[in-house]
Formats: C-alpha cells, structure tokens, sequence
C-alpha cells in the first residue's frame, strides 16, 4: 500500500495522485468531496462494516470518535495528506464520516469569529 | 473501537470548524518554535508528496524525469472552543517548496513573518508573498541570543515594511512572547477588515 502512494503522480492538483489510487478500489466517484488540510472530520456511526474498508480507513474511523482536522489525522496516521482525502472522500460518501468545511475567503470571518479567536489566544 | 467512547460516535455535538494562521519566514527562524509554544498539542508533522517536476526543477524537457519528494508541514492546535478550532502552520522554509504555499496561504486568516535578527534578509520573500496575496501579515522579529538587537523601526526599514503593518520583537520560545504576536496579528486582522469594508 504504501508503494502505491509513493508512485502516484503530484497531490497539488488533487486529482492524478487521488484518481489511480481510488480506481484501485474500482469505485471511482465523480462526487468526491472537496476536503481541505483544515477541513475538520468526525466518525458518524457505530455500525461500521469493517470488511468493506482499506485498513487505513478502519484507522481513521478509530482516531475521529473526536473532531479532527484532515492534518491532524495525517499526522498522527502518518498518511500523506492528499491519500488521507481520498481515503476520507470515500468515508464521507458512505456515510460514515462527517466533515465540516473551513473557514476560507469564500466563507468571510465575520468580527464574532475574529473576537472570539483573540479571547481563546488571550486565554491561553 | 473496542471503548465505549468510540462505540457511540453518532452522539457527537456540533463539528467544529477550523481557521488558520500561518508562521511564516526563512530556513531557521523559529517557525516550529513559534507553533510549539503556543500550541495546545505538541507539534505535529504531516507530509505532502510531490514530484520533482511540479517543483519546477529541470523540467524543460516536458514530465518524463518525475522522482517523488516530500515536504513536511509543522503545525499546532489552540481549542478555542466547542464550535472554533484555530490551526498554527510552519510554513516550510525552503524556497523550492513555495509553491506550496498557494494551498496553505488559501483561506488563512493572516501570518506571521518570523525575521531572524542573524540574517533579516531571509524573512524578505516571504513578506513578498503575502503583500503579493493580499494576506494580512505581521512581522515578528525573533531575538537570538548575541545577534544585534534591531529596533522595530530598523527592521521596517531595512526591509521596506509598509507603515500600518505592525513589527514586534519577540522570542519564539517564550510562550507570552508567542501569544502576543498571535494577538498582535488578529488585531492587525480586525484593523485591515475596518479599512476594507
Ligand atoms: N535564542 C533563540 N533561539 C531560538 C528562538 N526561536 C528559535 N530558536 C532556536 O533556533 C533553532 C531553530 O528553530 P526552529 O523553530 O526549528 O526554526 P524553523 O523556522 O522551524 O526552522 P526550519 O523549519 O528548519 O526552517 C532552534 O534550535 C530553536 O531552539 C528565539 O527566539 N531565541
Ligand atoms: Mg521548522
């Protein structure tokens, strides 16, 4: 497994490095969900059919019983970023993962936000 | 998934979303230093993949000659609360990882730019980037030990600072030094958005 992340082609264009490697599963989906570094992700059910996943993917859904960012779960998984998308990609289609969006410069940080990041910085 | 904490996932609350900031600054300044002083965990490192030709190195010849690398990214964590996590990120400092930054810079909620009192000059390209990107920034100068002691307005001027963007001194390893900085940004954040809008 880990041969086939170190020959997939360059992650930045998200698409050639997660195509082949989600081909591999033969469930290629045209849906896969844009998940970014800071996306945050959490498990959503208990009643996992465990058979049916990549090990890595069983991993995953132990680590996220708690909110964790995409980062944190490569991190700690040791994965590339870029497969731990896809890996999640295909956790969220089947329900099995929840993942909350960033806030990016599509989604403005309004003044409560920025507030409420001082207060958190103050207290520290 | 054998504990019962892991047995009743569906019960979670809200998803917290997350925000970054982004440290920036050259080869050594204390970048990881600055993460893991203010960061609630310790540092973690995860790593990207890419090919030598995305780097923009020896392609001329089209993509035949593509061998992998990898580029670790550093970052920390501060809880801010059950709705709001806010995310540090190490940029990575060498030059050739650039490119990179395109991804990270995206939706940040500003940087610090870490000079290094040794050698200033190396925090110069990325003041570059985020004036280029319209990325609200500060610089904070990290004071080593024995280097010569800049004032903030001496750092402005060697590397031609723009007047509203704030210089602080700091020390990276000092976790109120850190935390100052991180403030000192976000008002910074605050003050641009007045001006915007
Ligand atoms: N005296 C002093 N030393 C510092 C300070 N900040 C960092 N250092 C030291 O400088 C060295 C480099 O710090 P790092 O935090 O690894 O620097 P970096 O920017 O992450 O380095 P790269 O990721 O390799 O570019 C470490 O040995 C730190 O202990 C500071 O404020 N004062
Ligand atoms: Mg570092």
């Amino acid at each position: 497994m880990p041969d086939e992340y170190a020959s997939g082609p360059a992650p930045e264009e998200a698409g050639p490095l997660v195509r082949p490697y989600v081909m591999t599963w033969g469930r290629q989906r045209s849906d896969t969900v844009q998940l970014d570094m800071i996306s945050v992700v959490i498990a959503a059910r208990a009643d996992v059919d465990e058979m049916s996943l990549e090990p890595e993917q069983v991993d995953i859904l132990s680590l996220c019983h708690r909110p964790l960012s995409v980062a944190e779960v490569s991190a700690h998984l040791d994965i590339p970023v870029a497969v731990v998308k896809v890996l999640l990609s295909d956790l969220i289609g089947r329900g099995y993962v929840l993942a909350r969006a960033p806030y990016t410069t599509e989604s403005p940080v309004s003044r409560d936000i920025l507030q409420a990041v001082l207060d958190g910085i103050q207290r520290l | 998934m054998a504990s019962n904490d892991s047995d009743r996932p569906a019960e979670t609350g809200p998803i917290p979303s997350a925000i970054k900031i982004l440290v920036a600054g050259g080869f050594g300044a204390g970048k990881t230093t600055m993460v893991g002083s203010v960061s609630e965990i310790s540092p973690l490192s995860t790593e990207e993949l890419m090919t030598e030709a995305s780097l923009g190195v020896d392609d001329l010849d089209g993509v035949e000659e593509k061998t992998t690398t990898t580029v670790a990214l550093d970052f920390g964590r501060i809880t801010i609360s059950a709705e709001l996590v806010l995310y540090l990120f190490g940029t990575p400092g060498q030059q050739r990882f650039w490119f990179m930054w395109d991804e990270l810079a995206l939706g940040s909620l500003g940087a610090v730019v870490l000079a290094d009192t040794r050698r200033l000059d190396t925090c110069f390209p990325s003041v570059d980037f985020f004036e280029r990107r319209g990325i609200p920034f500060i610089v904070a100068v990290n004071c080593f030990d024995g280097a010569y002691r800049y004032e903030p307005e001496e750092v402005r001027e060697a590397l031609s600072i723009a007047d509203g963007i704030p210089i602080v001194l700091c020390d990276a390893r000092v976790r109120d030094s850190s935390k100052e900085v991180l403030i000192t940004l976000v008002q910074h954040v605050v003050a641009t958005m007045a001006v915007v809008g």
